[in-house]
């Protein structure tokens, strides 16, 4: 058995100390927020935050995460700036990419504040979304910022 | 779905329900309500719409949860017709059954941009018999006539000014007979139908709480991966079983006809499992398959007599009278779905009842299936319908639903079927690739007069539904070139349906998808033939004040088509009616030197009659540019040595955050009766871009994706 500090909770997984952050958290732990789409860190809808910091889970394996905090979207407060802006601005379609692409939008803003539409662009690149949902994407970024901003103050 | 069943989803026993039924093939309203008496089980009704004591409204919808917004549309429409508080309004997802088939199909089917134009008249008129049912209880109640009823939000209001909410009535409305013909509001009198609404699903899938058929698991479940053939007609010569048992978790190891299948506790010991299972396979039906022998195919296609779709006029006559004719080719590739959820489907077959767990588009397809390979009577087959992970019409294809039963049924237990990125792309059912050549003919005044138009294309009907293709024509294979929203006076389309082992399958707005492109692009090249402005020269040919018309105009008013265009910038514009909408787009672009393309700004206008939710509407017509522009810039599969080459998105690339413009888009307002609106947001964003670039740099794309090398200066 090995223990995983996942959003705030120490978990025993029985899985290989080689297999894929990702499917451990779907399979052995059942948080299936976490997407498996394409498998070679290609889409971003795997991604988690390990300590603090968004990575692809298909390629981040199960021993190198077994002093790390893992965050999924579960472990967002409900009122995390980005949870709110994402239904204030009715961003996901199918819905599917969504969490992959929050977590990463949520590590992005909590290094940039402030961000330009470029910096946006520049960040957000690397993800796919076939439904087309970025222009609220960028929306729901901007508006995060301003509700940090906000809850900082 | 006996009435029991049906019974027990009811929350309260003295609500009101409303079901639908199919009797003698016409779906049927019923009061179902526990008062009154047994339906006939004959009938098997479903709930479609409960009224309960305690206010809340629930609504059942049948159509599958793509993200379209269907799930808030359809509830909304029948809640203003009850004239609903909206606040107290639920939906839940009904399973595949007769009362939710389309009342235009026949079949429960997610595609086409059906969910809420097929359903316009059915959803207003059990939202108004119910209406009308509650207005009745209070009258009796109160002892007045029912015409001095009014309602509002959730209330029957008596003429003095007390009310009752609708709660306090579902007891006594459950008593009374479902009105035939209730009086259906007029569009001045709607309250929730074209007002501002959050989509009901949002928030569970902003927090991770939606279950995708990939999330889904039921007790003594166990996943499989299936190694299907990697090239068309192939099938496995010899495999190594033992390597994939050695895997931990793999259970077992199962060939099916042509496929082999891993199926294991968890899915990455299958995915695992089936990597090793290093198949040697047959050669398969057309080895020498690849994109330059496709392309030679296509060529030789054009040549060919193809069968006339459409002959109007003379046009052999015409052309000889034509002062100037224009003959040009176009080029479309294959191209995928590439939804991100991957196709998957969870069965279980028992003795005597088989479920099925899906996101599929087509439950009746999949509980059809399911039937055959069990020899269950479709009764016997529940299909609960998942919310998927985009489907862009793939989900309605059987095959997942078909490895499930067989699985399942050779191994009694839950089997939870799951493809790999890797076996989508080589899978997936592609949009038909295309090359179609045209002329036409002007006359002095610059008027076409005759258009001659060859497509050569793989026919979808011929495998799904192959009575549908008629002296050789599949419908969808010209949909968009025989009915052109223009008048020509002599007008013939041909085609030649080609045959290959690639398979192709529907992809958003179908045929309208691919000839928008050919169509708007070569009616671009006449306009600058001609010498006219490429919106005058369309509007020219088309009727006066028409929807299409009207929309085109809207789009190049809104998106200032007669202003001055910023410096370096061109502008470019497209129209196309389909799905019973009418939606036109215009590019703003420049061309750098080296031929990059940058899309500054799209505007869409779209007419899709009776705007029932109006964002919903804007986030489709959104994505629909962005999948334009994808599929213009990026898309593009693969083939090679007999199979699919491309394999997952490292090499299919899809369009990027920084690729996507500004959008503007705007909604035609009309009471029309409501129409498409997935579809029609699509097919003309390619040619609007492609015609900006021809007046940016004079230089004419005529493939799909663009060969931007030819723009380099």
């Amino acid at each position: 058995m090995i223990t995983l500090n996942v959003n705030g909770k120490k978990r025993s997984v029985d899985a290989d100390p080689g297999t894929p952050l990702l499917w451990v958290l779907r399979d052995n732990l059942g948080l299936t927020s976490v997407k498996y789409t394409c498998g070679i860190s290609e889409c971003g809808m795997c991604t988690v935050l390990i300590d603090g910091e968004a990575r692809r889970s298909c390629i981040v394996y199960l021993d190198e995460v077994l002093e790390s905090e893992i965050t999924t979207i579960e472990g967002l407060p409900e009122d995390h700036p980005v949870k709110v802006a994402w239904i204030e601005k009715q961003v996901p379609q199918c819905g599917y990419c969504q969490p992959g692409i929050m977590l990463q939008a949520a590590d992005f803003l909590s290094r940039e504040p402030n961000p330009t539409d470029v910096q946006i662009n520049a960040a957000m690149d690397n993800v796919i979304c076939r439904c087309g949902s970025h222009p609220r994407i960028k929306e729901a970024m901007h508006l995060a910022a301003r509700l940090a901003a906000k809850q900082g103050g | 779905m006996e009435t029991t069943m049906t019974r027990r989803s009811f929350l309260q026993k003295s609500s009101l329900v409303l079901a639908m039924g199919a009797l003698s093939g016409s779906l049927r309203m019923f009061n179902v309500s526990a008062v009154q008496a047994a339906a006939d089980p004959a009938f098997k009704p479903h709930a479609f719409l409960e009224i309960a004591p305690d206010n809340t409204i629930t609504v059942w919808v049948g159509q599958t949860n793509l993200g379209q917004g269907t799930h808030t549309g359809i509830p909304m429409v029948i809640a203003d017709e009850l004239d609903a508080a909206w606040e107290t309004i639920r939906v839940k997802p009904a399973p595949a059954a007769d009362p939710f088939k389309d009342p235009v199909w026949h079949m429960q089917v997610t595609g086409g941009s059906t969910s809420i134009r097929h359903r316009w008249d059915l959803l207003r008129t059990v939202g108004a018999a119910a209406r009308q049912m509650l207005m009745e209880a209070a009258a009796q109640k109160w002892k007045i006539s029912v015409q001095k009823c009014t309602t509002k939000d959730g209330r029957v209001i008596h003429p003095e000014g007390k009310t009752l909410r609708y709660g306090q009535l579902t007891l006594a409305a459950a008593t009374l007979a479902v009105p035939e013909k209730p009086k259906l509001k007029t569009p001045g009198d709607y309250h929730i139908i074209g007002t501002p609404r959050q989509r009901l699903d949002i928030p569970d899938k902003v927090m991770g709480r939606t279950v995708f058929g990939m999330d889904f698991t039921v007790p003594g479940m166990c996943t499989a991966v299936v190694a299907r053939p990697p090239r068309y007609g192939a099938s496995p010569d010899s495999y190594d079983e033992q390597a994939a048992m050695a895997v931990k978790g793999v259970l077992t190891v199962v060939p099916l006809e042509n496929r082999v299948a891993v199926c294991a506790e968890t899915a990455y010991a299958a995915m695992t499992g089936r990597d090793l299972l290093k198949i040697k396979w047959s050669k398969g039906s057309m080895p020498e398959l690849n994109d330059a022998f496709i392309d030679t195919v296509f060529q030789d296609h054009l040549e060919k007599e193809g069968s006339a779709a459409k002959s109007t006029g003379d046009v052999q006559a015409a052309m000889a009278q034509a002062s100037q004719t224009l003959t040009q080719q176009y080029k479309l590739h294959y191209i995928s779905h590439a939804q991100v959820e991957p196709i998957n489907c969870t069965a279980h077959v028992e003795k005597d009842r088989c479920r099925i767990w899906a996101p599929t588009q087509g439950p009746t397809l999949a509980q059809m299936t399911a039937s055959r390979l069990t020899g269950l009577p479709p009764e016997k087959v529940r299909v609960e319908i998942l919310p998927a992970g985009g489907g862009f019409g793939l989900r309605g294809e059987p095959d997942p639903v078909t490895d499930a039963v067989l699985l399942s049924k050779d191994l009694d237990r839950p089997v939870k079927v799951v493809y790999t990125r890797e076996d989508d792309f080589s899978n997936d059912y592609f949009r038909p690739a295309n090359q179609s050549r045209i002329t036409a003919g002007l006359d002095r005044d610059g008027r076409i007069t005759a258009w001659s138009h060859q497509v050569a294309a793989q026919s979808i009907m011929m495998r799904i539904m192959p009575r549908h293709v008629q002296n050789g024509i599949d419908p969808d294979a010209v949909s968009g070139t025989v009915d052109m929203p223009y008048d020509i006076p002599s007008h013939h389309v041909t085609y030649a349906m080609v045959d290959l082992p690639i398979q192709v399958g529907w992809w958003r707005s179908v045929g309208y998808s691919i000839n928008a492109f050919i169509v708007e692009s070569f009616m671009d090249e006449l306009a600058h033939a001609a010498g006219k402005d490429p919106l005058q020269f369309r509007l020219d040919h088309m009727e006066k004040g028409s929807r299409a018309y009207n929309i085109l105009s809207m789009a190049a008013d809104k998106g200032g088509w007669h202003s001055p265009v910023p410096e370096g910038r061109a502008r470019g514009i497209a129209v196309t009616a389909c799905f019973e909408s009418f939606a036109a787009h215009m590019a703003e672009v420049s061309v750098d030197k080296k031929g990059g393309i940058t899309v500054h700004k799209m505007v869409c206008a779209i007419d899709c009659g009776t705007a029932v939710f109006p964002d919903a509407i804007r986030a489709q017509a959104e994505a629909g540019v962005v999948m334009g522009l994808s599929v213009a810039f990026h898309e593009k599969i693969r083939f090679a040595d007999g199979g699919v080459k491309t394999s997952n998105y490292s090499d299919y690339r899809v369009l990027s955050m920084s690729e996507v413009p500004e959008i503007e888009v705007h909604i035609a307002q009309n009471n029309l009766k409501a129409g498409g609106i997935g579809e029609p947001v699509f097919p003309s964003v390619a040619p609007a871009v492609a015609n900006a670039v021809f007046r940016a740099t004079g230089v004419r794309l005529r493939e799909l994706p663009f060969q931007t090398d030819l723009l380099a200066s």
